[in-house]
């Protein structure tokens, strides 16, 4: 289990522009956790400085042992996974199985574990059933799941998804969700940036609020869609039945249905 | 009941494929309603819209049975003048983007440029829109340098200075944080209260519910319910097929099975608050 540190870390794009400033974190080996925060608010560059695709000007990033100074992307890129915002800035394969076999490929395994490997990515994103289709002819919110699959194949201890959620319908957060509960049970480290409040609310154990360039606030999700100062910093809003339930008067740590129907139930 | 839109028994396979990607479509669409288009992904949601616009069969040609009506004439008979009615804006903002201007206020402008519009007044319409959109601060940037977010927010102010009386706009927020989402839903608003017909794509189903007027809901390419967006969205039977509900109808419904007299399944989140703090004060529930 390696842990995950960001000392101080921050980021200026060439050209001088600040996108992470002064950022501190720490992600225990085996957690799942959420960041959320505005667009602009540094998200993605900084989880992108996790996994050497971005190097910090100021400061380190630490994967247990290793300093990310000391490595190259090649070398972090085998212990840290990273699914892009946009798919087709990952996939270039004309098949969804040979692209998901690629990463495991490069690493030179004995052919019964590469497909080992890829079966069980392909199986675990529900991607088996277009193994044969040329990634393009997907929709866009099933390409995601190819490039979630890629990188699944590679069985990093660490994996970033970068908004998994957008253009998602209901089956396909459902799906997530799965993802997310299988890799857990697996013992891997996952950080997952998302707009949606609800997916959030329901499959994260800690959230990681940004605003600014900077964090805001590091909490359990109760804690977060329950703190409305540091919700307006970063301009968020609490999950719909909060809402309701915070209208209702009841005040406290309502962030699901069930939750609600009990707050709403103890009153009546 | 005015209608702007009509789909007689539409049924349109894209070429080399065998299942049509929309099957038996009957609607109608009324002017001036904003109109909520939901299912899950490969429904027949974007194939929808392309048919309204022409871009099929037009564009990507295939087999088109039926009739989809524009205003009385068929989306086959018309040219060039359908694009001055009905605005497109695309689920990929990449696909928008001309990629022949080189500042977002240029792009912003070129479809004015190409309908002619005289110099003075293009300048007014594209600080207007990007005013309205929020983009005023990206006008000298590169459309190709800007995140997806912001593409989405270019595309659609691309759309909207056309002015036109029908907008078909396929999940125009996918990429768009919660903030950024609620202010494309409050520009769609404005452009209702100018009369204009809108149909949306979006699975950001809480939010069709607080601002649409109708809701169509598509499966498998076939509309599978339509009417008016407090019948279909308090709908349970739907989650069943696909589509999502928004989350105070499934607190609604989930209160009821508790055991909670409601008398209606709330869409929208005020009209929770109303239900929920009626009941609440009422005191007892049944048994």
């Amino acid at each position: 289990m390696r842990d995950l540190i960001l000392k101080n870390v921050s980021f200026s794009y060439p050209g001088g522009f600040l996108a992470v400033d002064d950022v501190s974190m720490e992600i225990k080996g085996g957690e799942n956790v959420a960041i959320v925060g505005q667009n602009g608010a540094g998200k993605t560059t900084t989880v992108k400085m996790m996994n050497g695709l971005l190097r910090p000007s100021k400061g380190d990033v630490l994967i247990g042992d290793m300093n990310t100074k000391d490595y190259t992307t090649a070398q972090i890129s085998r212990v840290v996974g990273y699914v892009f915002q946009n798919p087709d800035d990952q996939i270039f394969h004309s098949t969804v199985e040979s692209e998901v076999r690629f990463g495991p490929k490069t690493m030179k395994l004995d052919p019964a574990e590469e497909d080992r490997r890829v079966e069980e990515a392909l199986a675990i994103t529900g991607m088996d059933k277009y193994k044969e289709e040329n990634p393009f002819n997907l929709p866009l919110s099933i390409r995601k799941f190819v490039t979630i699959a890629a990188v699944i194949a590679m069985n990093t201890d660490i994996l970033i998804f970068d908004e998994p959620t957008a253009g998602q319908d209901m089956e396909g957060n459902k799906r997530l969700g799965n993802i997310l509960k299988t890799l857990h049970e697996q013992g891997k480290t996952v950080i997952t940036i998302s707009h949606d409040m609800e997916f959030v609310a329901a499959h994260f154990k800690r959230v990681i609020v940004m605003a600014k360039k900077k964090i805001v606030r590091t909490g359990t999700p109760k804690e977060i869609f329950w703190d409305m100062e540091s919700l307006d910093r970063a301009m968020l809003k609490q999950p719909y039945v909060s809402r309701v339930c915070r209208a209702l008067g009841i005040e406290g740590d309502v962030i699901s249905i069930e939750d609600a129907v009990k707050a709403i139930r103890d009153r009546g | 009941m005015d209608v702007v839109i009509e789909c007689k028994d539409v049924t349109y396979s894209y070429p080399l494929t065998e299942k049509p990607a929309i099957e038996n479509l009957s609607v109608q669409i009324e002017r001036g309603k904003f109109y909520g288009v939901i299912g899950e992904n490969g429904a027949g949601k974007t194939t929808f819209c392309a048919l309204l616009r022409g871009f099929c069969p037009g564009f990507y040609k295939g087999v088109l049975k039926g009739e989809v009506l524009v205003e009385g004439k068929k989306t086959t008979e018309y040219g060039g003048e359908l694009s001055a009615k009905i605005g497109y804006v695309f689920q990929n903002p990449f696909t928008q983007i001309s990629g022949v201007k080189d500042t977002v206020f240029e792009e912003v402008a070129y479809g004015l440029e190409n309908f002619g519009v005289a110099p003075e007044e293009i300048e007014r319409r594209v600080i207007d829109v990007m005013r309205m959109t929020d983009i005023e601060a990206l006008a000298e940037k590169n459309p190709f340098d800007l995140s997806g977010g912001q593409m989405q927010r270019v595309a659609l102010a691309s759309v909207i200075v056309l002015e036109p009386d029908i907008l078909v706009i396929d999940e125009p927020t996918s990429q768009l944080d919660p903030e950024g989402t609620e202010s494309v839903f409050a520009i769609i608003k404005a452009l209702k209260e100018k009369h204009k017909t809108i149909i949306l794509v979006e699975h950001k189903i809480d939010l069709i519910a607080e601002y649409a007027d109708e809701v169509l809901v598509f499966q498998g390419g076939r509309m599978i319910a339509s009417g008016d967006k407090r019948d279909i969205l308090s709908d349970m039977s739907l989650l069943e097929k696909g589509a999502s509900l928004p989350q105070v109808a499934i607190l609604g419904d989930e209160l009821r099975r508790a055991g909670f007299p409601l008398k209606e399944i709330p869409v929208t989140e005020e009209r929770a608050i109303e239900l929920i703090s009626g009941i609440m004060k009422g005191g007892k529930k049944d048994a």
